[in-house]
């Protein structure tokens, strides 16, 4: 299983756990298992088209993956995977 | 009295009462402050602006707070000033520098973020307030902090210069070294965000934070005599000052306070302009990259509002460049012997970036253009340090004095033959 962190705005989809578990081989597998366990969830995360929403950045093992291979990163059990809202910093 | 009306999403329009929310739940876009802008055209006008202090407050029917201001009655109000020198260099006709080297009190344009952020947080009733930065942010965030008594955790990279880490130290804040780069910071702070409630100014007091960035733009048209530059070049790290600027000028220009165009412009490092890229290729999404640059303060690979700032430049006719660190420690020494102003890499990025766009004819040679400074070079005495000329050593002699001055002077004929 992939541990997987939930931001606050995605709770309402999963009980108000921070903190769920999901699998698949892939970040796009783990996502469509998320939507499976957490009906709504995807829509969240991803847009019509199926890519990531522009808001939307997700780390797998602290990495952003758009320095991996996106949403066709492999993913292995014992992962982490964090979903955090884009919009965030400063200097 | 405020004229704040709520928050709405940026992206998708959902709207919501005021709270320290920044992101919308249904599309993760960010949220923006709303005003009533036919009540403040009715009660605001240049002369009641004029009268006020000399601070960012004097523009606070268009900041996002409900009572009085807690903090930051001396921030803001830094000098525009008149660039003739540097002028001369860069071969223009009207250059400003808005130096916000010397804000108050920690030297960056930050001290205007953060005096609205706080006072904002002591609205809503937080009590701990913390930040993600490279420095700037945190030196301010302590300092403001520390002067409303409020406890502050402070989370920044561990390869910062010296001066950004005293400069946050002193005032007695919780400093926390993250290994990593400022965007690992940041990830790390939205989970922390997330979990411990505190008021983090840059992530869920954002849309107060970045509001707080409209009076950059605010006083260099209260400054340039209520008219706005046709040019101005602005550093972009996260992306929130340049989208904000832009936003102040239409503000001034709706509201009947000035009028005219203008086309913004923004700066970047080669070795971290995800943005700069974006723009050259007309792309919608910003790649982000892993920093490498001497420019530490706009070191943000993975920047929150580029996409903003793309829209902005674009919306304007603006355009963007990046340039090399060699090329920002030129623009720092540049500025430094023709206007006699010390910036940081950021600010030496801006004045290199300024240089080229122009050499490029992209900035026109005969039309006002204002240069963005929003940083202190002496907190990052390590950018120049291998760069800058070291003294002549003498002992206390003044026949030693005597003979290094004829040496001096026939170096300089010799030079000038």
């Amino acid at each position: 299983m992939v541990q997987v962190k939930v931001p606050t705005p995605l709770r309402k989809y999963t009980g108000g756990a921070g903190g769920v578990e999901a699998q698949g081989a892939t970040v796009a597998a783990l996502v469509d298992d998320l939507e499976r366990r957490y009906p709504g969830l995807k829509e969240r995360i991803c847009d019509a088209s199926g890519q990531v929403r522009r808001f939307v950045n997700i780390f797998v093992n602290g990495e952003d993956i758009r320095f991996l291979a996106h949403l066709d990163t492999p993913l292995k059990a014992g992962d982490e995977l964090s979903i955090v809202p884009a919009i965030a910093g400063g200097r | 009295m405020s004229y704040v009306k709520g928050l709405r999403c940026r992206e998708c329009g959902a709207e919501t009462p005021i709270a320290p929310l920044h992101v919308c739940e249904t599309c993760f876009g960010p949220f923006e402050v709303q005003y009533d802008y036919a009540a403040i055209r009715r009660a605001l006008t240049r002369e009641k602006i004029a009268a006020r202090p000399r601070n960012l407050w004097r523009y606070r029917e268009l900041l996002p707070i409900e009572g009085e201001p807690r903090v930051g009655l001396h921030s803001g109000m830094t000098p525009l000033v008149r660039a003739d020198r540097l002028a001369a260099v860069l071969g223009v006709k009207e250059l400003w520098v808005k130096d916000d080297s010397v804000n108050h009190p920690t030297f960056s344009y930050k001290d205007r973020v953060v005096s609205v952020a706080i006072s904002k947080a002591i609205e809503f009733g937080f009590e701990t307030v913390s930040c993600a930065s490279t420095g700037n942010l945190a030196n301010s965030v302590s300092a403001h902090a520390a002067r409303a008594a409020l406890a502050c955790y402070i989370f920044i990279p561990d390869d910062l210069e010296q001066g950004k880490v005293i400069g946050s130290t002193i005032y007695g804040p919780r400093t926390i070294a993250v290994r990593g780069t400022y965007d690992d910071v940041n990830r790390l702070c939205s989970e922390v965000a997330d979990k411990y409630g505190w008021a983090f100014v840059n992530i869920n007091v954002r849309p107060y934070y970045t509001e707080g960035a409209k009076t950059y733009g605010f006083e260099i048209a209260e400054q340039l005599g209520w008219r706005l530059p046709r040019h101005i070049v602005v550093p972009t790290a996260g992306g929130t000052i340049l989208p904000k600027v832009a936003k102040a000028f239409r503000e001034l220009r709706d509201l009947g306070l000035v009028e005219g165009d203008f086309k913004i412009y923004t700066a970047q490092a080669a070795g971290c302009a995800p943005v700069v890229h974006a723009l050259h290729k007309g792309a919608e999404l910003i790649a982000p990259v892993k920093p490498q640059t001497i420019a530490k303060s706009i070191a943000i690979g993975n920047p929150a509002d580029g996409f903003y700032v793309l829209k902005a430049v674009r919306e304007s006719g603006g355009w963007g460049e990046a340039v090399t660190d060699e090329e920002i420690v030129a623009g720092i020494r540049l500025l430094a012997r023709t206007e006699g102003i010390f910036t940081e890499p950021a600010g030496g990025t801006t004045v290199a970036v300024t240089k080229k766009l122009i050499e490029q004819g992209r900035i026109p040679r005969d039309e006002s253009i204002v240069v963005s400074i929003t940083g202190n070079g002496y907190k990052t005495l390590e950018a120049v340090l291998d760069t800058v000329e070291q003294p002549f050593r003498i002992p206390a002699r003044l026949a030693d004095f005597d003979e290094l001055h004829a040496r001096l002077n026939a170096a300089r004929a010799a030079s000038a033959v």
